[in-house]
């Protein structure tokens, strides 16, 4: 049987590990590779690197960082942000990534979805959607959230399917950092209108809201960063608990 | 020496990684004497099969991997093109397994990504292993079930997510990034 995956995010500037709130405030909160290898000896699934680095400089710095993570560490692994061209992701699939995610590129540019697909395979495109809900409908926003777009959240969803995603990975900006739980309904309603995997992210707060999100929508992963990197929820806590739910995980 | 084919697909990175993590010196490279003289040979491969099987014509690997003696294992896209015939791209393959590749229908989410669980194991590739245990996948298509199968996965319908023919052995889910238990699998390869 096709397990839940469990996946801590790990938002990265400078080479180091970040978590915003509301995608505004940012705490130091570690070394990225050690807080990797603790993930993975905690029973992680997964593994997302969001690089949020704004300056093209410190590019060279996530590619360093991909390849001591790809030598640490025996589960796959996700690299986003700021990936624009063909070149970039080139750069970090060759460092050893596993997937790369790409969000505002896609928006802006939907054939660099193809692109990646036809090189690399549809299986290491992750397309990465800031969703809000406004006016009754939700939207797609780019750059971190910053900014609105005419997009229709379950529009993008189909249309990215179509041009060679192979997951997505859905955060809800109304319940990001809320700890409130996840965005429920958004989250059913994309996994129902397309075939491919959905991760859910945004407003983890509690193992509950894990099963609720499993029992409830057809999303392949959940992903939260904070309550993991505070330990605040250990994973094997987490995973003990999902298991005596009966939600299907991996056990190690 | 393990000798790491060297073709247009991704992964093969990981598999040296992982090499390096149990302690053994690899090479990834297309030479063909480097190939045939290697104590173990793996062949790895993300990517899509109709382009990775010319690139293995157009370098000659197609004839080398199937003259290789020592034992070979296949991962993933690797496993795929040791079958007869692929799906994806209308491929003719390399023909070391006589089963064939078809591409999952659009029953559950496709691909198949994630931890899944394996079941009627035959011979030493899993010994030491947890029949509880799950390896990760990541693909769209599947190899169908043949006397040759050694371990299957159900997803949609049971595949071959293992199949060993002589010295060549190949897994559909990737050893490299299956956690401890992926690393036990290519720990008992290593050492057959």
């Amino acid at each position: 049987m096709l397990k839940k995956r469990i996946i801590p995010c790990l938002d990265i500037q400078d080479g180091r590990t970040v978590k915003g709130i509301n995608f505004v405030d940012i705490i130091d909160a570690g070394d990225p590779i050690e807080l990797a290898k603790s993930y993975v000896a905690q029973g992680a699934d997964e593994l997302v690197f969001l690089d949020i680095t704004a300056t093209i400089e410190k590019r060279k710095t996530l590619v360093e960082l991909v390849t001591h993570i790809a030598e640490e560490i025996n589960i796959p692994f996700t690299v986003g942000g700021g990936i624009n061209s063909i070149e970039d992701v080139s750069a970090i699939i060759k460092a050893g990534a596993d997937k790369v995610s790409v969000n505002s590129s896609a928006v802006k540019n939907p054939e660099l979805i193809t692109q990646i697909a036809n090189e690399f395979g549809s299986q290491c495109v992750v397309v990465a959607i800031d969703t809000k809900f406004v006016d009754g409908e939700w939207f797609v926003f780019v750059h971190g959230g910053r900014t609105a777009t005419p997009l229709k959240t379950l529009d993008w969803v189909q249309q990215v399917e179509a041009i060679g995603a192979g997951e997505i990975l859905l955060t809800s900006m109304n319940n990001d950092g809320t700890k409130a739980g996840f965005a429920l309904d958004i989250t059913e309603k994309v996994s129902a209108s397309v075939n491919i995997p959905v991760i859910a992210s945004g407003g983890a707060g509690t193992k509950k809201h894990f099963k609720t999100l499993f029992e409830n929508t057809q999303a392949s992963a959940g992903l939260a960063a904070s309550i993991f990197h505070y330990g605040e929820i250990p994973i094997p806590e987490l995973k003990q608990y999902l298991k005596n739910e009966n939600i299907a995980i991996r056990w190690t | 020496m393990i000798a790491i084919i060297k073709y247009n697909a991704g992964n093969i990175r990981s598999v040296q990684n992982a090499l390096n993590r149990l302690g053994y010196e690899s090479m990834i490279t297309d030479d063909k004497t480097e190939i045939l003289n290697a104590d173990k040979v793996i062949f790895p491969g993300v990517g899509e099969a109709s382009s990775a099987m010319k690139y293995l014509k157009d370098k000659g690997l197609d004839d080398v991997i199937k003259s290789i003696e020592k034992p070979m294992l296949g991962i993933c896209l690797g496993l795929q093109l040791m079958c007869d015939y692929s799906e994806e791209g209308d491929t003719k393959c390399l023909g070391i397994f006589n089963t064939q590749v078809k591409k999952f229908p659009p029953k559950e989410k496709v691909p198949h990504i994630g931890w899944n669980s394996f079941a009627e194991v035959k011979g030493e590739l899993f010994q030491h292993i947890k029949p509880e245990s799950d390896m990760y996948y990541v693909h769209s298509y599947y190899a169908e079930k043949n006397e040759q199968t050694i371990a299957t996965c159900n997803y949609i319908e049971p595949f071959a997510t293992a199949i060993q023919h002589n010295n060549f052995y190949a897994t559909q889910f990737h050893p490299e990034k299956s956690a401890d238990v992926g690393t036990q699998l290519l720990k008992n390869f290593l050492e057959l």
